[in-house]
């Protein structure tokens, strides 16, 4: 597909519906749902002012932050589990009970643990979008071809640099199918740390505006986790483009044969 | 230089054990050019991988220059059937080739030697920034070659590299190894289970029974050093020798049926 053309797929859709939307609220005093004008100069109006560095960007540095220790944790974690029988069997009942908690519930608990803090929200993060990255890596780790494991056996390529040749980049795909999932979990818990306790950030943003009946700016809230949504999603694929280029190479073999 | 002494393998399995390979013994000297023929489910793969100390045997011993193997030794290289499993998809052809060297600590300018030596020889110097998946079966197999042999090992092993290419350059390829093995005075053990490519390939050919696995015959290959597929292929003592193959295998096949019934 050439450039222009996957743009217009891109843009086809939401603008269609932003067309839709106008049409609809066209002359409409719903209290509820306001003009695509009027949200568009209420976003204006209220994020790109002070809002964006008092409520913003602390949010989305701990979203980052939050995703970065949820990778960087549960990669570490899959690959020992993944790699030893031993582990495996020790941690999985635990896995399979702290898997089925859902995050939300443990925020008052690490409120009360940790501190209504930026520490409290990370770990909120961390504990809710780990798994998909810790279970795919495990199952990555442990699909490693065999042949391929026995080369590296016989060339005395052991520890470190198994690690770093074989397991790794084996389990890969894997471990970009579950970072992709941890994204939105991630992007979701953020709100969720942020609604009880909290005085600055997006979520506490959201809920207040919610609380004073603020509707276009309530709506302007989720339009912006919608394009931290989008911008996350961007940045992904920059990054899979380039890990997996060969596995995506190598699939397109496969097929054709 | 090689020596495998009353090799047992039985693997361990959900329904029972499963006994791979019986009784195996046999000498390589260094330099040698050693072919083992078998049939499918022989215990060929199951005895390089003792051999190589990816298994541990049940029973026996290997032993590579005086030591015993238990783990894979430093001076052997391995090449599996399965090309297009052994080789890194996430690596070109120069990363996988030059991998066990920097894995080894060669430093940069002697690896980058040998390498091109190796992709040279294999007549690959032209796709060194090509994935393995790009390249054909037969091209795949011939940068496992050269990975084996930039890794200057005093023993290649070679588990029916060829089985899975087609019959051209299965020729090609069979040349390539005699060539290799010249130039580098390199030992190889060379598994099939062709008949034919044992004879036109070894200076002498190990013949395995069917399972229960033993040797069934060890045969020196009189054949001229210099084959060629035409003229050696068509020649009377070829013909002979492949026959005598034949036959040894044939019998070791109505000795294993009859075999069953033995009262020990
Ligand atoms: N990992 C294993 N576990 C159990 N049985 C095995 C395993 N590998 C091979 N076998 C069995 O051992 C026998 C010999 O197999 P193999 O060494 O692969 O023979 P070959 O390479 O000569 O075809 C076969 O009956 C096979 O089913
Ligand atoms: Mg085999």
């Amino acid at each position: 597909m050439s450039t222009g053309k996957r743009i217009a797929y891109f843009l086809g859709l939401p603008i269609l519906l932003i067309l839709v939307w106008w049409a609809a609220t066209l002359g409409s005093t719903n209290f509820y749902v306001p003009t695509p004008g009027k949200l568009v100069e209420t976003f204006w109006r209220v994020w790109i002012s002070n809002r964006f560095f008092t409520d913003f960007m602390p949010s989305i540095i701990r979203l980052f932050i939050g995703l970065a220790a949820t990778i960087v944790l549960g990669v570490v974690l899959g690959v020992l589990i993944g790699s030893f029988r031993w582990l495996r069997s020790l941690f999985e009942p635990l896995l399979e009970f702290f898997r089925a908690v859902p995050p939300p519930v443990l925020v008052p608990l690490l409120m009360l643990l940790i501190g209504i803090n930026d520490q409290m929200k990370i770990v909120v993060i961390i504990s809710g979008a780990i798994w998909p990255v810790l279970l795919n890596t495990v199952e990555g780790v442990r699909a490693v071809d065999q042949v391929l494991s026995d080369t590296s056996r016989t060339y005395r390529i052991t520890g470190m640099a198994r690690l770093r040749y074989l397991v790794l980049p084996g389990a890969s795909p894997q471990i970009m199918t579950g970072v992709r999932q941890c994204l939105s979990i991630g992007l979701i818990l953020m709100v969720i740390s942020e609604m009880f306790g909290s005085s600055a950030g997006l979520g506490f943003t959201i809920v207040l505006f919610q609380r004073a009946f603020a509707v276009p700016e309530m709506w302007s809230g989720i339009a912006v986790l919608g394009l931290v949504g989008i911008g996350l999603s961007a940045i992904f694929q920059l990054v899979e483009r380039r890990v997996l280029r060969w596995y995506h190479g190598l699939r397109e073999v496969q097929r054709d044969n | 230089m090689l020596s495998v002494s009353g090799l047992k393998k039985v693997y361990q399995v959900d329904a029972g054990e499963i006994e791979a390979v019986r009784n195996l013994t046999f000498d390589i000297d260094a330099g040698e050019l050693v072919c083992i023929v078998g049939p499918s489910g022989a215990g060929k793969t199951t005895l390089l991988k003792c051999i190589s100390g990816l298994l541990a045997p049940t029973a026996g011993t290997v032993t590579l220059a005086g030591k015993q193997v238990t783990e894979p030794p430093k001076a052997m290289a391995v090449v599996f059937q399965e090309y297009g499993r052994s080789l890194f998809p996430w690596m070109t052809v120069r990363d996988n080739v030059e991998l066990p060297l920097k894995n080894q600590r060669v430093p940069r300018a002697e690896r980058e030697t040998l390498v091109n030596e190796a992709l040279a020889a294999v007549e690959l110097g032209h796709v060194p920034d090509s994935y393995p998946w790009q390249l054909s079966g037969g091209m795949q197999q011939r940068v496992a070659i050269a990975r084996a042999v930039a890794y200057r090992p005093q023993v290649l092993l070679m588990d029916e590299p060829f089985a899975a290419v087609d019959a051209q350059t299965r020729a090609d390829l069979e040349d390539l190894i005699r060539s290799i093995w010249k130039k580098l005075g390199v030992t190889i053990l060379f598994v099939t289970h062709d008949i034919d490519e044992s004879v036109y390939l070894g200076q002498r050919v190990i013949v395995l029974s069917n399972s229960p696995t033993v040797v069934q015959e060890d045969l020196a290959i009189d054949l001229p050093d210099e084959r060629d597929q035409l003229s050696t292929r068509s020649s009377a003592r070829f013909g002979e020798l492949r026959g005598h193959v034949y036959e040894q295998i044939q019998l070791a096949k109505s000795k294993a049926q009859t075999g069953a019934v033995r009262v020990k």
